[in-house]
């Protein structure tokens, strides 16, 4: 019997990714889609960005935005994160935001919703700012922390803060497709009125017998730290915990101590985790020099505080590129991927991850690893 | 103490006060930079694009005004007028890319936004230099050694004498014409302008030692060719075939004026180009320096003879966009790498800093700067013209 013929991969590109390498030529050295971009930026290819169509505030430091993302977008599995390019003071940022939204929304939209956190310039910057016919460049959809396809499990959601994003938008899905399990969901939160997307929770707690939604209010009652996580506070809310399988989300101390609950009950292959990375390094208070890793090189060594991050490379026998050593040519530029540096000239230290660094000038604060 | 042999009457310690003086204005700025400058290079961007690819269909809009086709308007000063729009148009936007975008972009002066559109490693310009050799000749070999003969290719470009510390040859004699062919093909200039080819018409290399690098720059001559005398000019021919068969206008014609459109366009950029990039270190008054002079250079000293060595022109605010800021070539050669739109507002600060200190500060017309150049261009085609590898203690006259 013949097999119908099966395009090879990456054999036949498509009739628009063949004009437009036509067009190119007359776009070089841009491309087509730089052009396109000024009509409308939905359309382009040579980055994905979205625009910013509804801003609506959830709590008094949350707020949801609903995102129209461009042609380029596919769709994603409830649960899983994006990253959101966003720029502040005239920089740019990047920040992983979880879809809050279910995959089978109508308008081909999707939702992040970003709760304004101490500190965290971005989030409020996010909160406070953006406006509605912004374009934010965005990634595709990614992450494993969506509820698998095919076999009918009993969830048992734990999420605290923010941390519903992906529990809501799993739920929403479920209930969207018409095949919602029996579910349990505990959510913690400071007070009442500090709930992230609180009413939809309770509406949907109203209207699927199947959902069981718990929220604790973490700051209330007379003895608060009765309301926080526990293996009886769980007998009592869902006494067949032990039987479901657990979704988490939420700040590190609430994971840890699901995590050991879990473990101690035998039942740890049952749980799935999504965890918050903090994107920033301590600054040490008192930054000496450190550990100096150049990944690509897989070299490691120590560099003090004040020589020069390449020469630190070039003692240790690496040959990075390099051109004025003075800070004036950026032929040195290169990536932190984790870590502290400070920049010799003005003191500024650079610890996220992503930054450019200027080997010839900056030196190691404190461990770090740059992409050389 | 004095033990520097540059020709200003200042100690030691007063040179490195001053550098310190421009250390903190440039930490001033740069502490400052924030979303009007985002704002600034995001709408020249955007302006430039638009005006480039609107030039482009004003080049074919004009097409339909040629006699042949026997409407009212269809006549050659309506079609010439239009032409000629397009091709201003289109002028500006190569001027605007190279310039005020690219030039600054791939200087890093917007590397600080981190926007990964917007990159000094990833930037690529419309002009047949590829960006990563010219970062290489201008952003490390000229930045850094400014006007210091022997290691600062830019003095002369290798063809011509623009200092008396070169010493004469009788080739010097033609350079009045390299430098109008200089002008005329400025783009091709820049990109052949590599110490690699320099060293091979001198007879160090071989030519299979860099063919790597032609090949590089090869490619990028051969995607600038086929864009502007290609592409445009076919794909308007194309349509012009059966159009030909209902208006009497050959197609060839057709691609010719596309094809010759572009070619004044890109004529207008390396004349405009040449023109700024030759008042920044070639007008009277600019000072050259010797290997011994930067021998254990500082901070300090290598700001003091970015600034002896570097020429501002006065003029506008467009003026200065359209000269991609090089107008202020003294505040750039100071600070490289600070975006471009600040230039303007730092400049007084540079100018009275160095009043203070008695350091003088070119800055000039922009017909007494090109005048001043041209002039030297002339009288240095012959031998003689002021004293040959002296470190000089007041301005040289070099008429």
């Amino acid at each position: 019997m013949r097999q119908p013929a099966q395009p090879e991969p990456g054999a036949s590109p498509s009739i628009w990714s063949r004009l437009s390498t036509i067009t190119d030529y007359f776009a070089w050295p841009l491309r087509t889609s730089h052009y396109l971009e000024l009509v409308n930026p939905l359309w382009t290819t040579h980055k994905l960005q979205a625009r910013v169509v509804k801003v609506w505030d959830e709590t008094k430091d949350a707020r949801t935005l609903t995102l129209r993302p461009g042609l380029n977008w596919r769709g994603h599995r409830a649960g899983q994160h994006v990253r959101v390019g966003i720029p502040a003071n005239g920089k740019h940022y990047t920040r992983t935001y979880t879809i809050s939204s279910p995959p089978e929304r109508e308008d081909d939209c999707f939702t992040i919703t970003v709760k304004a956190i101490d500190k965290g310039t971005i989030s409020h910057h996010i909160v406070r700012n953006i406006k509605v016919g912004d374009y934010l460049p965005i990634g595709l959809p990614q992450g494993d922390f969506y509820l698998p396809d095919a076999q009918p499990i009993q969830p048992l959601f734990i999420t605290a803060g923010s941390g519903i994003t992906p529990a809501f938008s799993m739920v929403n899905s479920l209930i969207a497709q018409g095949r919602l399990p029996d579910t349990h969901h505990i959510h913690y939160a400071p007070h009442e009125f500090d709930v992230v997307l609180g009413k939809e929770l309770k509406a949907m707690d109203r209207y699927n017998d199947r959902y069981h939604l718990h929220l604790i209010y973490s700051r209330e009652g007379d003895d608060p730290s009765r309301n926080r996580f526990s293996a009886a506070q769980l007998d009592a809310l869902c006494p067949d915990w032990k039987e479901r399988d657990v979704y988490a989300c939420g700040p590190p101390s609430l994971l840890e101590a699901i995590e050991q609950c879990m473990e101690d009950a035998g039942c740890i292959r049952r749980l799935h985790v999504e965890r918050f990375r903090a994107p920033f390094t301590e600054v040490p208070a008192d930054a000496v020099g450190g550990r100096v890793r150049f990944a690509q090189s897989d070299v490691e060594t120590d560099g003090d505080s004040d020589t020069p991050l390449l020469k630190v490379a070039e003692e240790a026998g690496m040959n990075p590129p390099h051109g004025c050593r003075m800070g004036i040519c950026h032929t040195c530029n290169t990536t932190l991927v984790s870590g502290c540096v400070r920049d010799l000239r003005t003191g500024e230290v650079l610890n996220e991850a992503g930054s450019i660094v200027q080997t010839c000038i900056c030196a190691a604060a404190g461990d770090c690893e740059l992409d050389l | 103490m004095k033990t520097h042999q540059y020709p200003v009457d200042l100690t030691d310690e007063q040179i490195e006060e001053f550098g310190n003086e421009l250390e903190a204005i440039r930490n001033e700025v740069f502490d400052s930079r924030g979303d009007r400058d985002r704002a600034y290079i995001l709408k020249v961007i955007k302006t430039q694009r638009t005006m480039a690819v609107s030039a482009r269909f004003i080049i074919y809009l004009s097409l339909f005004f040629i006699p042949a086709w026997g409407h009212a308007l269809a006549a050659w000063p309506v079609m010439l007028t239009i032409l000629g729009l397009g091709v201003f148009m289109l002028g500006i936007a190569k001027i605007l890319e190279n310039m005020e975008i690219a030039h600054n972009v791939l200087h890093a002066q917007w590397d600080w936004m981190k926007d990964p559109e917007i990159q000094s490693n990833t930037w690529e310009w419309d002009t047949m230099s590829p960006s990563d050799r010219w970062m290489h000749s201008h952003n490390v070999v000229h930045h850094t050694w400014t006007n210091v003969l022997e290691k600062d290719l830019d003095v002369g470009y290798g063809i011509m004498r623009v200092t008396p510390m070169q010493k004469w040859k009788p080739a010097f004699l033609l350079q009045p014409i390299y430098f109008i062919l200089l002008m005329l093909l400025f783009e091709e200039g820049v990109a052949v302008h590599e110490q690699a080819i320099d060293d091979h018409l001198k007879g160090k290399n071989k030519l299979k030692d860099f063919t790597p690098l032609l090949k590089r720059i090869g490619y990028k001559v051969w995607r600038q060719v086929a864009k502007d005398y290609i592409a445009w000019p076919l794909a308007a021919a194309l349509v012009a075939i059966p159009i030909s068969f209902y208006v009497s206008f050959s197609p060839l014609l057709v691609f010719g004026i596309v094809a010759g459109a572009n070619a004044v366009a890109n004529l207008i950029r390396n004349i405009w180009a040449f023109t700024i990039i030759f008042c920044g270190h070639f007008p009277a008054g600019a000072h050259n320096f010797t290997l011994e002079q930067v021998e254990g250079e500082t901070r300090g000293r290598w700001y003091l003879r970015q600034m002896l060595g570097s020429c501002n022109i006065e003029g506008g605010k467009l003026f200065h966009i359209l000269s991609g800021n090089l107008s202020h070539q003294i505040e750039h050669h100071l600070f490289p790498d600070m975006c471009s739109n600040r230039y303007q507002e730092v400049a007084p600060r540079v100018r009275a800093l160095a009043d203070r200190y008695g350091i003088p500060y070119n800055s000039a017309s922009l017909f007494r700067q090109f005048g001043t150049t041209w002039l030297n261009n002339l009288r240095l085609a012959f031998p003689g013209g002021g004293e040959p590898y002296e470190p000089r203690r007041e301005q040289a006259s070099q008429s």
